[in-house]
């Protein structure tokens, strides 16, 4: 396919300056897994760093020689000619800290006890990501990124980054996210994690050492998670009240499609991702706050920022809803910053982000090209 | 090309001449983003458009003119009280279901409000009435059917709502054909431009 970034190979970054996390906690060191596409340039102006979601990782784009069906999760939105073009940009997606994809985390080995981390993990931030995310940019020779971008929970990396390092971020494109989680989104997140808790081989966080996975905990975090990315229309549209074998069984096994789905949607993340790297990316969700050290005045947050915005919502998005934006715009605006805001219609919720849409991309493709002209 | 700009809406000379360097300044409607990317490159304003349409949110982020997608008619919520130095209204009045309504709230997020629209007093516009048909001109191109303006006004209707909301106006511009209308201008101009604020 010519407008992939083809194949791609990941890289491993070793730190051994400890990291203090704002919980206090010590990492004496650490790695973290990432791939690049596309080409730096001389002035090393046109580098873009991707914020990674929930479920996310370093393998935003391409495939692999050797697993050539392991497409990035964002390969349609970044490659030569994309919206995100690899013929511009040069683009870094990483694995954050806490994650389950080769970067240190709960399931690494932890080289003073010879066992995984396990509970001994720290409980990670947005800010320790950031602190992460800017020694990597060190490695890598990039003072000044031309843009940080993210949906979700990456928007709020993206966002930090504009408050933690003004001088370091030219643009964030702050996608399908929010300056902090609704109380209904933490309640959601709550039910996640007390599947994952109360599952008996969940171990107090150290099901490494007893040869189990609390596979029941994750996989049901994962099924109510899916519930709340998508929205009504959209499974209502995908599913209705199909039913399997076209009438009613009057037992409790699988009969409407709609469960069939999310019960395939379980099983399949139960069987690769890791629960406590679940469980420390709800928390580093809930945390995110960026306005409750200013008497929740985001405006009075977001001062330091000098980065320009582009904030993207989507219509049918109810955990990160097209308000929750405005938000972010309406904060920008008092600070006088350059910001742009483009409410996507559509109906597959807050997976929206993740889609291939016309007014999206496109949307994505005209904010970048300007941001590739100033790189230029 | 800023020329043919203003050879195409003769109003964004009229408004531009009323707008300091360096103002900042909000469109309502902002369309494609024209006058906005006019205003930057000829007052260097620091500027933001509000829009609805899909493509021309596109145009505007591919000229660079910040935009934020809204309608108009669920009010300016997302603005703040006195943000901005001017709010422009240009060619959109017409076309807003809650114009009485937008109008206090252009005059809470700036100091000065900048109106244009097409004046339905226009002897042209009188004419096709009196033939006994909607009019439809190079101002008003739509069919009676397939309109968005709802709220068509002449000068002194648009003067006499200014003073039932108790506002101040500050300057007008009647224009027809390119050239400015002094004299009979409720009968002779196609376009009005009027900037005002509170009396107060």
């Amino acid at each position: 396919m010519s407008n992939s970034v083809g194949i791609v190979t990941a890289q491993r970054a070793t730190f051994d300056t400890p990291l203090q996390f704002k919980s206090g906690a010590v990492l004496p060191r650490y790695d973290l897994v990432y791939e690049t596409y596309g080409t730096l340039n001389a002035d090393r102006s046109n580098a873009i760093l991707i914020c990674h979601a929930l479920s996310g990782h370093h393998h935003v784009a391409g495939t692999y020689a050797d697993d050539p069906k392991n497409v990035g999760w964002w390969d349609n939105m970044i490659g030569p000619g994309k919206p995100i073009d690899t013929d511009k940009f040069f683009v870094i997606g990483l694995n954050n800290l806490g994650g389950c994809h080769g970067s240190t985390g709960p399931s690494s080995i932890d080289p003073a006890t010879g066992k995984p981390y396990g509970s001994s993990f720290p409980i990670v931030t947005v800010d320790d990501w950031v602190q992460a995310q800017a020694r990597l940019a060190d490695r890598l020779g990039i003072t000044q990124f031309a843009a940080l971008i993210g949906g979700s929970l990456g928007g709020m990396q993206a966002m930090q980054w504009s408050l933690t390092y003004p001088e370091r971020v030219r643009h964030v494109l702050a996608i399908a996210t929010a300056p902090n989680l609704t109380t209904e989104n933490i309640a959601f997140n709550d039910v996640a994690r007390n599947a994952i808790l109360t599952d008996p081989d969940f171990h107090g966080g150290d099901f490494y050492q007893h040869g189990v996975v609390p596979t029941r905990g994750l996989r049901l975090a994962r099924m109510l998670g899916h519930i709340t990315y998508l929205s009504d229309d959209a499974m209502a549209g995908k599913f209705g009240r199909g039913l399997r074998s076209g009438e009613y069984k009057f037992g409790y096994d699988i009969e409407f499609e709609v469960e069939s789905y999310l019960r395939y949607q379980g099983d399949k993340f139960a069987a690769y991702f890791d629960a406590n790297t679940y469980l420390l990316m709800t928390k580093a969700l809930d945390y995110f706050d960026p306005a409750r050290h200013t008497e929740h005045n985001l405006a009075h947050a977001f001062a330091p920022i000098k980065a320009n915005y582009l904030v993207v919502s989507f219509s049918s998005d109810w955990r990160f809803s097209p308000d929750r934006s405005r938000e972010i715009v309406k904060a920008l605006l008092h600070n006088h910053r350059n910001v742009s805001y483009a409410e996507i219609q559509s109906r597959h919720g807050h997976d929206s982000f993740l889609m291939q849409d016309e007014q999206y991309f496109a949307v994505m493709r005209n904010y970048l090209n300007n941001v590739a002209k100033e790189a230029a | 090309m800023n020329i043919s700009i203003v050879q195409a809406r003769p109003d964004f000379a009229a408004i531009a001449a009323w707008i300091p360097q360096g103002a900042s300044v909000l469109d309502l409607g902002c369309g494609d983003g024209a006058l906005l990317d006019y205003l930057k490159n000829t007052r260097q304003v620091r500027g933001y458009g509000v829009e609805i349409d899909d493509q021309n949110i596109l145009r505007c982020i591919e000229r660079g003119v910040n935009v934020i997608q809204g309608n108009l008619d669920e009010g300016l919520s997302g603005f703040e009280n006195n943000a901005f130095d001017f709010v422009i209204l240009s060619q959109t009045l017409q076309a807003t279901r809650h114009t009485e309504a937008l109008m206090k709230e252009i005059l809470r997020v700036g100091h000065e409000g900048i109106v244009s629209f097409p004046n339905f007093g226009f002897w042209k516009n009188r004419m096709q009435v009196l033939l006994g048909n909607m009019p439809v001109s190079r101002e008003l191109p739509y069919q009676w059917y397939d309109t968005p303006n709802v709220h068509l006004c002449t000068l002194d209707d648009f003067e006499n709502l200014c003073a039932h909301q108790n506002l101040h106006i500050l300057g007008r511009h009647v224009i027809s054909a390119g050239k400015d209308i002094q004299v009979m201008p409720n009968l002779r101009g196609s376009v009005a431009v009027y900037r005002f604020k509170r009396a107060d």
